[in-house]
């Protein structure tokens, strides 16, 4: 265990290291990415998803010649399919969140370390969202009618 | 455009630092490395996935990477919004809405996308919508965050 928690911490910095470097830990040159009409837009965030999408479109297809992880038993991986109204829903109102404070969940928390004070206001709030979806109840599963009940 | 603000090159290299990442999690521990889920699994929210020191190491590592990043490179900046409001309800929706939908940008829009998944691919068009639509909101009615 000790050496896939050193894995996971050594893969959290890089990811950190990297948020910090392409300018995404900063919530107002997000918004300017979200922001297509006020003259000023700014392109960067394309850049790091296409930085980003490039090493793990790689590593999908090592994926695939591999039976399990190189240091762990399994692959856990989510379905790719179902397209759900909680996904759609879901997506939507993180958009909402993100355009407003310019924040997604990992510069949020990797701004913990360099902007204290407004993260860790942003991340308490977040934490605090999360926990409201926990409580809800989940909604009931609606089942198609029976079309031959009287059988 | 703004060409001058705009950071194409550290853009794609800190981009491709992010994807190591994931890619690491992925063929390292068979993981996707995706924030939200990794948070909640860390604070307890989310009660199965991801084994607990796996992600509370993951979570932990994106400011201590962050912050090794500024004393190697110098200040990077942090401009938040001026509302505390903002904040907050920005915070919140955030983390209701990565719960009820299952990711965020990481796991839908970085790991997701490159995997061509066609939920994560719908996630992604939907939250960037939404972001553009907000934002775009926000500057019709004048308000400011």
């Amino acid at each position: 265990m000790m050496r896939r928690v050193l894995i996971a911490l050594l893969a959290g910095m890089l990811f950190g290291a990297g948020l910090a470097h392409s300018g995404m830990s900063d919530p107002a040159r997000v918004r300017a990415f979200l922001d297509l009409f006020g003259g000023a837009w700014d392109p960067t965030l394309a850049f790091v998803m296409g930085g980003a999408i490039l090493p793990m479109a790689v590593a999908w297809r090592i994926r695939r010649r591999l039976d399990s992880p190189l240091v762990d038993t399994f692959f856990v991986l989510p379905a790719k399919t179902g397209i759900t109204r909680s996904l759609i829903g879901g997506s939507v109102l993180f958009g909402i969140g993100w355009g407003i404070a310019g924040l997604c969940p990992g510069p949020a928390i990797a701004d913990l370390a360099i902007a204290p004070v407004p993260a860790a206001i942003f991340v308490a709030a977040m934490l605090g969202g999360m926990i409201l979806h926990r409580l809800l109840p989940a909604r009931p599963v609606k089942r198609p009618p029976l079309e031959n009940s009287h059988v | 455009m703004n060409w001058t603000d705009a950071m194409p090159l550290a853009g794609l290299t800190g981009g491709l630092l992010i994807g190591l990442a994931g890619a690491i999690m992925l063929l390292g521990l068979g993981r996707i490395a995706g924030v939200s889920g990794m948070v909640a699994r860390a604070t307890g929210i989310a009660p199965g996935g991801t084994p607990w020191p796996i992600a509370s190491a993951f979570v932990l590592g994106l400011p201590l990477g962050a912050l090794l990043l500024t004393f190697v490179a110098g200040p990077v900046a942090t401009r938040f919004p001026t509302s505390i409001a903002a904040i907050v309800l920005g915070g919140l929706i955030v983390g209701f809405g990565t719960r009820m939908g299952s990711g965020c940008t990481s796991g839908h829009g970085v790991c997701g996308l490159s995997r061509l998944s066609p939920r994560s691919i719908a996630a992604t068009a939907s939250f960037m919508a939404a972001g553009f639509a907000t934002v775009a909101a926000m500057r019709a009615l004048g308000v400011t965050s």
